[in-house]
This record gives structure tokens, C-alpha cells and sequence, in this order.
């Protein structure tokens, strides 16, 4: 593959309690921002609580999850007196990092959240996108514990989340944590995720060339929801003991993916995939029990900042 | 030789397994459903046998936290039980958990009278990394001890423990309270909002247990004494605050989390700051942590519970006769009275 030039990445945005119960990343964020941000480097980074209220409420979201609400059709919708409060702020986000899709928007957006489920770290993106896989391989080369990189593929109008607003953007996962608690062995994480970050950032503006090479990446397949009562709609079993806190390891057809109240075990039917976000608490209500991802290497080329 | 004496506890004709008491806490509210399914069907199937030894009440006690998945609408329910929450007038300003506190009263209690429960066993997760613990008030209940000791055999693979709270009946603030006997029974770590399929085990081996003990005392077994583990609170910490905002500066340290029930020493890491600081137990006392790290206390102030441990010697218990029965009554009654 061909030597690619971008332009220096200077102004990054960290973002931290997208969801308000997610709360390494609202601590994270607090930190920096008592932090003095500028360093000595053409960075400027922004540390910005995303959702302020839910954060304040620790729940996820007060009237609907923000993380859905950054699509090209939401952002552009005119906003009325009944519109949820987190579509009002997906609007003000975009103002402040964006517009989404245009040259004003932030270089880079970063963005924290946490899981139930037992995903260690994992990096969030959602096209073949040079720049962030780069910091998924200097992620990959600097931290002894595995990081995985999940791809969406999704055209970027119909990504729906934050980090879309920025020309380039990543989401930081780090499980598993409950929902409410901040550990201190995942801020540590994470605090790490962000610092390698900054200091790729900073390497990159700075004239460092980053060797290609190939990235392993997960790439989302489908999802598979809990067996539900079909009059309550309740769930009716749990994620077997064998899937539960063992995400990325292959699902075999025949493999046990549920157990029931009553102790009936329910088998995988499908061709042999990874499961990701295995038992997230904030999917019950989305009706999803895992995703499931194929697992793909893909090439990226060497990359250097374009000197005018 | 010593003869030891048997000591004669009344029947345990009434029992309830209560679920969803923080409607988040999501193995107990699966666990009642599940057996509210069982118990439909065996009605449907075979005469109802209850055979006057026991008979097993299934409540949900929060539903409509339940239904938003939340710990609490209002207030935390399983704090509005103490004499004074529970005698109060109901007003329309009333939380809605006080107004179902006292439903729960009427039908589990009244606490205190000869008419409540014998036994109430509530349903509780935590995402403290407790295994199985029961919760209680006394360290002198045989009937609880005895549960916790049949549980502690019968469950091998999970860590049991006993914990109790020294705080008088009338202080006494949640719901298992209401019963003569009553426990919690905290299973975890799980997080709240979601359900693992090995904590809703456990959970159900420990009542299914239980309710085994309890028949099994019905019917007359002889339950030999012996020595046991209590875990007596003593204070609980909380986490280091911002003076202006009230908010953490500190997470509990990654040498103290999921080590709840391990000695923790003057010295010891309890805390890391965001910014990397450890700040260490500074008590005089080495004291057993618990609740450590649970998601729901952030906002009551305590990051962790401290208990002292003591080996307790627990008597031989088995089931009044029938005379005995009748005798004790009219000693309960004139207890009540006092």
C-alpha cells in the first residue's frame, strides 16, 4: 500500500459520561479538566462531560440513550418544544465538536464508556479509517493485555454515535465494570488507553512516520437477543455460565449460549463467530443477549503527517 | 459427660421468599418469578398438599422499581422499615416506598405481633465480591444461624458467611425485620440491572436450602450445635470527597477491591486517587471489609463496611412439641408487652 499524508491532528476532544452511569470515563474527564491541559505541543484537547444531568442522576440517560442520537437525520432535524433532552444535547455537541461531517469539526473524538460485559479493552470504530486504526496498533504495541478493535460497518450518515461528530473518531470501551462503580484497575486502564492516545497524537504531529502493517479487527455480524415470554416479554433464561465473561472467544454451532430459570440449556445455531458485549446490562432493553463479529485482518498503510 | 441441652424453638409454619426489594437486584426478582411458576403449576397439576408443615409466601416487593428496573422510585424501600417509618400516617405526599413498606407490614407482620412471619428470607445482589451472605440483626437467632450453617455445608463451592448488624428491633430498617426470623440473603458480585446465570444459582441452591432446613426442623430433626464465624459491623468509610463538589476523588485500591472478607490491616491500601495517590487504612484496629465497592451505597456515603470476627457457640435446636408450643405463646405475649 502507498505512504498516505494526513494533515496535523490538532484539536481532540475527550468525552466522558456519554452514558451517566459510565463513570471511568466521568472521572477520567473531571481529572483532565483540573489537569492544566496544554502541554508543550500542538494539541489542544477538550475533556467534556457529555451528559451532564444523567451523570448528576447516574443513570445512563434521562429521556433517551445520547449515544443514538448523533445520525446525519437527527442532527439535522429541527428541534421542537417535546424534543428529548439528549437530542437537544446531541445538537449542542455537534455545535461545540462539530458540525459533524464538515471541515470546523474536531480532528480527533474520543470517547469513554464502560461495560458489563468482560470485553477488557476495546476500541470502537466505525469505517476503515487510517488514523484511528493507527492508534489501535500503538494501543496494541504499548499494552500487554489484549485490545481488540471492533469495526461497524456502517456509512457515517447513519452512525449514530458520538464520536461520529469528529473527522476521526474512536470509542474507548473498557468492561467489565457495573454500571454505578468506578474500579480502580479499569480507570488505570483507560487513563492509560487516553495517555497513548495523546502521546500518539503527539508523535504523529510531530513528524513520526507509522510503519503499515496488518490490524486484527472484529467486525460486526449480527445479535442474538435473551428467549423471551411471549405474552411479558420478560426474559426467560440468562447467558449460560460457559458464554458469560467469555467474549471473543469463538461460538461454535452447538456451543451452550443460554440457561433458563429452569435449567434448560439452550444451544448456538449458526456458522462459527466471536461474541462481543456478551451480557451488557444496558442491552436488555435493546433486546440484545451478545453481538456476534467475524474476526478479520485488515491492511492499513504507513502514515505520516502531510508538512506544508 | 456434659449433656447438652437442646434448646426448643417454636414451628416455622410461615416462611416468605421476598425478590425485588431494589427493583435492580436482578436474581431475586428472576428467582420469585420462577417459583411463583412452579407453585402455579403444582396447583394446577396436584391438590394443594400443604401437609400444615409449612407454607411458603412468594413476594415481590417493589414492582413498579422492578418494572423501571431501578433500585427505588422514591426512597430505598429496604430502609423504611423501622417502628417509626412503619406507624407513621400516610399522607398524599407520602414516597411511594413508605406507602408500600407498610402494605408489606400488614402482610408480613405486623413486626413485632404474635401474626407475623415466621421466617422471611429477602432477596439481595450486590456488587461487592460477598458470595453468599446472610444478613441479620442478631448474633443469638438459632434459627437463622442454624439456616446459615445447613447453607454453609450445602453450598461448598461458594464462600457463606454470617453478618451481623447491632442495631435493636425497633431501629431495625429493613424488611426481613418484619418477621420473627428473617435474614437477607446477599449473593454477588453482580451488577445491578443484570442477571448471571451462576449468582441466580447460588441464589436458588441457598433458598431452596433453606427451605429444606425449615422443613426438615418441622419435622422434628435434631440440629446439633457447634461453633460458628459471625461477622459483627462495626463502622463503615467513606470515600474521600471534594469539599465543594461532594464528589469521589478516589476509587477503592486495586489491592482492596473484590477483597471483601480478607483481614484488612492499619497500613493497608484502601484508596487510589484519579490522580495515582494511595491513601491507606489509618484505624487502630484490623477489622473484616465488606460491601466493598457496592454501586448502590455511593450515595449513602460508604465505600466500605468493617466487621469484627467472633467464633459464636450456637446451641442444638429442634421443634417445640406442641405443648411446649402453647407454653411459649403466652411467655412471647407477655414479652411484647414489656
Amino acid at each position: 500500500m502507498e505512504h498516505v499524508f494526513f494533515p496535523p491532528l490538532s484539536r481532540v476532544a475527550v468525552c466522558g459520561g456519554t452514558h451517566g452511569n459510565e463513570l471511568t470515563g466521568v472521572y477520567m474527564v473531571r481529572e483532565m479538566q483540573k489537569q492544566t491541559m496544554d502541554k508543550d505541543g500542538p494539541v489542544s484537547v477538550t475533556a467534556v462531560l457529555a451528559n451532564p444531568p444523567a451523570v448528576d442522576a447516574c443513570r445512563r440517560y434521562i429521556d433517551t440513550d445520547l449515544n443514538r442520537c448523533f445520525t446525519d437525520a437527527l442532527l439535522s432535524a429541527p428541534l421542537t418544544d417535546s424534543s428529548p433532552y439528549e437530542l437537544r444535547r446531541a445538537h449542542e455537541l455537534n455545535a461545540q465538536f462539530g458540525p459533524k461531517g464538515s471541515k470546523e469539526a474536531v480532528d480527533l473524538l474520543c470517547d469513554l464508556h464502560n461495560t458489563t460485559a468482560n470485553m477488557g479493552l476495546s476500541l470502537i470504530l466505525y469505517s476503515l479509517d487510517w488514523i484511528t486504526l493507527h492508534i489501535c496498533k500503538y494501543l496494541q504495541s504499548k499494552i500487554s493485555s489484549p485490545v481488540r478493535v471492533i469495526q461497524l460497518n456502517i456509512p457515517i450518515s447513519e452512525v449514530y454515535s458520538l464520536e461520529a461528530v469528529g473527522k476521526h473518531g474512536l470509542a474507548i470501551e473498557i468492561g467489565p465494570q457495573p454500571h454505578g462503580v468506578v474500579r480502580a484497575d479499569i480507570y488505570n486502564m483507560m487513563k492509560k488507553a487516553v495517555d497513548l492516545t495523546l502521546e500518539w497524537l503527539q508523535k504523529f504531529n510531530t513528524g513520526s512516520i507509522f510503519e503499515g502493517g496488518e490490524v486484527e479487527a472484529f467486525t460486526f455480524a449480527k445479535s442474538i437477543d435473551y428467549p423471551r415470554d411471549p405474552t411479558t416479554g420478560e426474559i426467560t433464561a440468562a447467558i449460560h455460565p460457559q458464554l458469560q465473561d467469555n467474549d471473543f472467544k469463538l461460538l461454535q454451532p452447538g456451543d451452550p449460549v443460554f440457561m433458563s430459570f429452569s435449567r434448560e440449556t439452550v444451544k448456538y445455531e449458526g456458522e462459527p463467530l466471536y461474541p462481543f458485549f456478551v451480557n451488557e446490562c444496558a442491552y436488555y432493553e435493546k433486546k440484545i443477549a451478545f453481538h456476534l463479529a467475524q474476526r478479520k485482518n485488515l491492511s492499513i498503510p504507513t502514515i505520516s503527517v502531510k508538512r506544508d | 459427660m456434659e449433656v447438652e441441652e437442646v434448646e426448643r424453638l417454636p414451628r416455622l409454619s410461615r416462611v416468605a421468599v421476598c425478590g425485588g426489594t431494589h427493583g435492580n437486584e436482578l436474581s431475586g426478582v428472576y428467582l420469585v418469578r420462577e417459583l411463583l411458576k412452579v407453585k402455579k403449576k403444582k396447583k394446577k397439576e396436584e391438590e394443594d398438599e400443604d401437609g400444615g408443615a409449612m407454607s411458603v409466601l412468594l413476594v415481590l416487593s417493589n414492582p413498579r422499581a422492578m418494572q423501571q428496573c431501578l433500585r427505588y422510585i422514591d426512597t430505598d424501600l429496604n430502609r423504611c422499615f423501622t417502628h417509626a417509618c412503619l406507624i407513621g400516617p400516610t399522607l398524599d405526599k407520602t414516597p411511594y416506598e413508605m406507602r408500600r413498606a407498610r402494605e408489606l407490614n400488614a402482610m408480613l407482620g405486623p413486626k413485632g405481633s404474635a401474626g407475623a412471619m415466621d421466617l422471611i428470607c429477602d432477596l439481595h445482589n450486590t456488587t461487592a465480591n460477598m458470595g453468599l451472605s446472610l444478613i441479620t440483626y442478631s448474633d443469638h437467632d438459632w434459627i437463622c444461624m442454624h439456616i446459615f450453617r445447613h447453607l454453609q455445608r450445602q453450598i461448598p463451592d461458594t464462600p457463606v458467611r454470617y453478618i451481623h448488624y447491632d442495631v435493636t428491633s425497633k431501629e431495625s430498617y429493613s424488611l426481613d425485620s418484619v418477621g420473627k426470623h428473617g435474614f437477607a440473603m446477599e449473593v454477588g458480585p453482580q451488577p445491578h440491572g443484570v442477571v448471571r446465570s451462576n449468582i441466580y444459582t447460588t441464589m436458588k441452591s441457598g433458598v431452596q436450602y433453606m427451605l429444606d432446613w425449615v422443613h426438615f426442623f418441622n419435622s422434628g430433626v435434631i440440629f446439633d450445635g457447634g461453633f460458628m464465624d459471625v461477622f459483627t459491623v462495626v463502622k463503615h468509610i467513606d470515600y474521600p470527597r471534594d469539599g465543594e463538589t461532594h464528589n469521589i476523588t478516589a476509587a477503592i485500591h486495586p489491592q482492596l477491591q473484590d477483597r471483601d472478607f480478607c483481614l484488612l490491616r492499619p497500613g493497608d491500601p484502601l484508596f487510589q486517587t484519579f490522580s495515582g495517590e494511595t491513601l491507606r487504612y489509618t484505624g487502630s484496629e484490623p477489622l473484616y471489609p465488606f460491601f466493598i465497592n457496592e454501586s448502590a451505597y455511593y450515595e449513602k456515603g460508604i465505600a466500605l463496611c468493617l466487621a469484627r470476627k467472633r467464633r459464636v457457640k450456637i446451641p442444638s435446636v429442634r421443634v417445640q412439641t406442641e405443648e411446649e408450643e402453647r407454653q411459649n405463646e403466652q411467655r412471647y405475649t407477655s414479652e411484647e408487652e414489656e
